[in-house]
This record gives C-alpha cells, structure tokens and sequence, in this order.
C-alpha cells in the first residue's frame, strides 16, 4: 500500500531524475522495437509466407533464441565491444546505443518467431487471394502483413514489452550509470539492493503505468476493434 | 521418428534427475565425516547471516564457515548483498545475525531496537585503485580526503559505487562537503552497482574507484588498474557483527546467532581471519581489533 502511495507521489512530484529515467527507458525501448521489428517483420513474413529447404531447422534456430537469456546477449555485445574487444575502438560501451544494439540481438529472433507463425496461419487465404488477383510478390507481402494487423501488433508490443522489462543485457552493457544509462528495470535493481524494497516497488508500479499507456496508445493508433 | 524422439527426451530427463540426485547427495556426503566429531545438531540448526558482498566475495566466509559447520551442527544459510539491502533484510525479519561494515547504519539500526549489540571485531583498508599511470598523481597523497581532491581539481574519472552499500557511504564520508555532482560533473560516474561491476567499468573507463582491497586483489588479474593509495587514516573499513533483538522480531534463532557470534569471537576463528589471503595473495586480508 506504501508502495502505491510513494508511486503516486513521485509521478505528481515529477522528480526530475525519474522523468530523465523514464526518458532514456523509452528512447531504449523506442529504437529497440523498431530496429526490431524493421528487421524482424519482413524476415518473419519471408519465412512465414515461403517454404525452401532447411525451413523447419531455421525454425528451430530461431525459437531456441527466442529463449535467449538476456545476460548471454549482454556479455555476448559486452565482449565485443570492450575497450580491447573488436568494436572496442568506438567507444560505444556503457551508452545507450550500445543497450540498444544487445536489446536488438535479444528481441529480433522474438519479432521473426512470433510473427511468421502470425503469418503462417493467416497468410494462405490471402496468398490464394492475391494471386487470384495477379499480384506482386511484394504486394502480396504487404497485404499478408495489413490482413494480420491486430496480430502483428501484438508481435511488436512483446518486442517492446521484453524490451522494456529488460534487465540482465542492458545492467551489463549499459552499466546503470546515473543520468545516462540508467532505465527504470535498472533502477529497481538498484533500489532493491539498497534495500528500499517499497521505494523499489514504487518504480515498478510506474513501470507497468508507462506499459499500459504505451499498450493503450498502440491498439488506439492501429484502431482495434472494441471487445463488445 | 516419434519414438526416437521420445527416447531421447526419457533419457534428458532420466540424465538430468541423476545430476540434481549427485548434486544433493555431494554434501551429505562431505558432511557425514564432520558429524561424527560434532556435537550434536541443535534443535534449530539453521543460521540466516545477512552480509556484505564484501566479506562473501572475498572467500572469507566459504573459508570459515564449513570449521564452523563442523564444529557446532550448525548450518548458515548465507545471504550477501550491500550494507543498506543487509540491514534492510535483518529488520524485515529474514536475518538472525548481520555482518556489515557502516557504522552509522549500524547505530541507527541498534537505536531503532532491532539489534542487540554491535560488535565490531576486524578490519582492513579500502585502497584507491586507478589508472597505471595515475594520470591525477594520487599516489603518495596523505590521505583519501587528498587523494579525491586531486581526482576532483583533473577531473579525472571516478566510479562511484552509488548504492548505498557500506563502501559507497565510506566514499561520501571520505568526500565529505566537496561531493560531486553526478548530474553535472561528467568525469563522476556513479554506477550503482556491485564493487565487482564497477571495478571492471573503472578498468574499461580507465577511471579511479575506492575498493575494499580484498576484491580488488581477487580480481586483480582481469582488471587494468593498480593500487594508487593503500593507506589513509580515513581509509578504515570496520566490520561488525550484530544479532538481532528477539524482542523486536519473533521466529529467531538467537541460540545460533550467539553460537556463530560466540565462534567467531573466538580464538579458533581470529586465527584463522588472521591468515586469511596470505596463501593467495601474499598478504593478510584482514586485521582483527584488539579485544
């Protein structure tokens, strides 16, 4: 109960270290769906619309890293990038950049996975359609993904929503650093270990405010039917 | 294709209960010598200790504890985290026995009922690790309180802990007026994470960090940093051990806080927390006080 008041307080007071947090939390979250999801989507209605040989191995490939740990990918991108790593020299460790580029590697399989079994069950009527009307093969893609849309929105809020609850890849890569890396999940983490468990409760609730606002915001843009 | 399938999943998971069945049975297995010479196991023999990453990473506790085991029946079950989380997880009634190093959160948490007495029994140094070449020329400062002064007046870098643990309130403590600003002066990163993250961000930012010395010679080989000042009147780190009250907190296990504060007060224990490191690192980790 604490929790739900110290919550309340701290939107109303709009600290300003919580407004630069929730800020860099979604500017991460923000270019690491749409990367994502540029990436992902057309891979995932490739795959989902076409069938070729070695199809159900690369299904199987991209499943297992849909289960990626997250601290496998941040020490995956951390060892890269470390001062005396391969990419050491761009100076990218401990920025977000560097957070999105690990929340990349992590929610790209997950966009590809979930949205070619999308288009899997939704894409054969509409590819007899579209070539009962002599489509294009790009047209036909892009119908497939505007036919499946309330599906492939769904897809893209997981990929913001794994994004956004993220902790062990961005903690290792972004390093928690106050006023520049720092991300609500990262912050609670900090929280927690200090101690302040119901402070660190707080910034949950707040977490799953900005969630729904984002949720709501999304299915309105894309104008979801009503459940009535 | 089925069957095989089905095989292979029988024999995965055939595999995997006799790993968990080897992982159970390996202590029990150690155990069983040490019984026979121990006393008997008391009635209620687990103990909850609530300490710093510090003496746990450190390798001071898994090297004491299992004398102790042997020697009363006891078990501790221990649980590390920061100074601040610690003490939180003793008054939230998760712990029968703290072992920290604030002493002002100690006092405040005496003062607030939860513990019985604080008894501080060793201690060591923090050190200033930094850079090889000590770009701000901190080696042969007087005392920690100079040493920050001239990493402020370079700018140097510096990775502050900033979690409230016991080492980051020391750091303050050592700042005293003159503490930076992490918002406005960039050189000052306060991470707030573990000691063992924020030396490997200090070694990648090639930036100064107050240590306690015993991780940072734990982790010393991974590390591209050195030991710029080892000593300093404000560089003293004090651990306590505090048990907490029963009258404050119900369901405690007092008898075993006392046993392990008992033991560790002992001469068994202070002999062997006085040569703890040097076979790995060469020197002492620890100093215990004069009784």
């Amino acid at each position: 109960m604490e929790s739900f008041q110290q919550a309340f307080d701290l939107l109303i007071s709009l600290d300003k270290e919580l407004l630069q947090i929730i800020g860099v939390t979604l500017r991460m979250s923000f270019f690491s769906t749409t990367i994502s999801c540029l990436l992902g989507l057309p891979l995932g209605a490739l795959i989902g619309t076409r069938s070729f040989r070695g199809k159900s191995f690369l299904k199987k490939l991209i499943h297992t890293l849909m289960g990626l740990p997250p601290v496998v990918a941040g020490l995956f991108v951390y060892v890269l990038f470390t001062h005396y790593g391969p990419f050491g020299s761009l100076n990218l460790l401990f920025t977000v950049k560097v957070m999105v580029i690990a929340q990349v590697i992590l929610i790209t399989p997950i966009v590809i996975g979930l949205s070619s079994s999308f288009i899997e069950g939704t894409s054969k009527p509409v590819i007899d359609t579209a070539r009962g009307l002599g489509l294009s093969k790009a047209k036909t893609v892009g119908l497939c993904l505007s036919e499946g849309r309330s599906s492939l929105l769904s897809v893209v809020l997981s990929a913001f929503g794994r994004s956004i609850a993220e902790v062990g890849a961005v903690s290792i890569v972004g390093g928690n650093i106050q006023w520049k890396t720092r991300v609500m999940t990262t912050a609670i983490m900090l929280e927690t270990n200090k101690g302040k468990f119901s402070f660190a409760l707080a910034l949950g609730i707040i977490l799953l405010l900005i969630g729904f606002a984002v949720n709501a915001l999304a299915s309105f843009i894309v104008k979801e039917p009503a459940d009535d | 294709m089925k069957k095989v399938f089905a095989l292979i999943l029988a024999a995965i998971v055939a595999l995997s209960f006799a790993a968990c069945g080897a992982k159970t049975d390996e202590p029990a297995a150690t155990a069983a010598p040490a019984e026979t010479t121990a006393a008997a196991t008391p009635e209620n023999a687990v103990i909850r200790l609530s300490t710093t990453t510090s003496v746990n990473d450190s390798g001071l506790l898994p090297y004491l504890l299992p004398t102790f085991e042997a020697a009363t029946g006891y078990k501790v079950e221990v649980q590390s985290a920061g100074t601040g989380a610690a003490i939180q997880k003793a008054k939230d009634g998760n712990a029968d026995v703290i072992l920290v190093h604030a002493k002002a959160s100690e006092e405040e948490f005496i003062a607030d009922g939860y513990g019985v007495e604080r008894l501080p029994f060793m201690y060591n140094y923090f050190v200033i690790v930094g850079p090889k070449d000590d770009p701000a020329g901190v080696s042969g400062s007087a005392d920690a309180a100079a040493a920050f002064a001239k990493i402020r007046d370079s700018k140097s870098k510096f990775v502050s802990r900033g979690d409230e643990s016991g080492t980051h309130k020391a750091e303050l403590k050592i700042w005293g007026d003159n503490a930076p600003d992490a918002a406005a002066d960039d050189w000052y990163v306060s991470a707030g994470q573990g000691m063992g993250a924020c030396l490997t961000m200090a070694s990648e930012m090639q930036a100064y960090c107050l240590t306690d010395k015993a991780t940072f010679l734990s982790m010393k080989d991974e590390l591209n940093l050195d030991i710029v000042l080892a000593e300093g009147d404000d560089m003293k780190n004090t651990y306590s051990l505090i048990a907490v009250n029963p009258e404050k907190i119900d369901g405690l296990n007092t008898d075993g806080a006392k046993a392990f504060i008992d033991w560790m007060l002992g001469d068994e224990a202070s002999a062997l927390i006085a040569k703890y490191g040097e076979a790995e690192y060469g020197v002492a980790l620890f100093t215990l006080l004069d009784k």
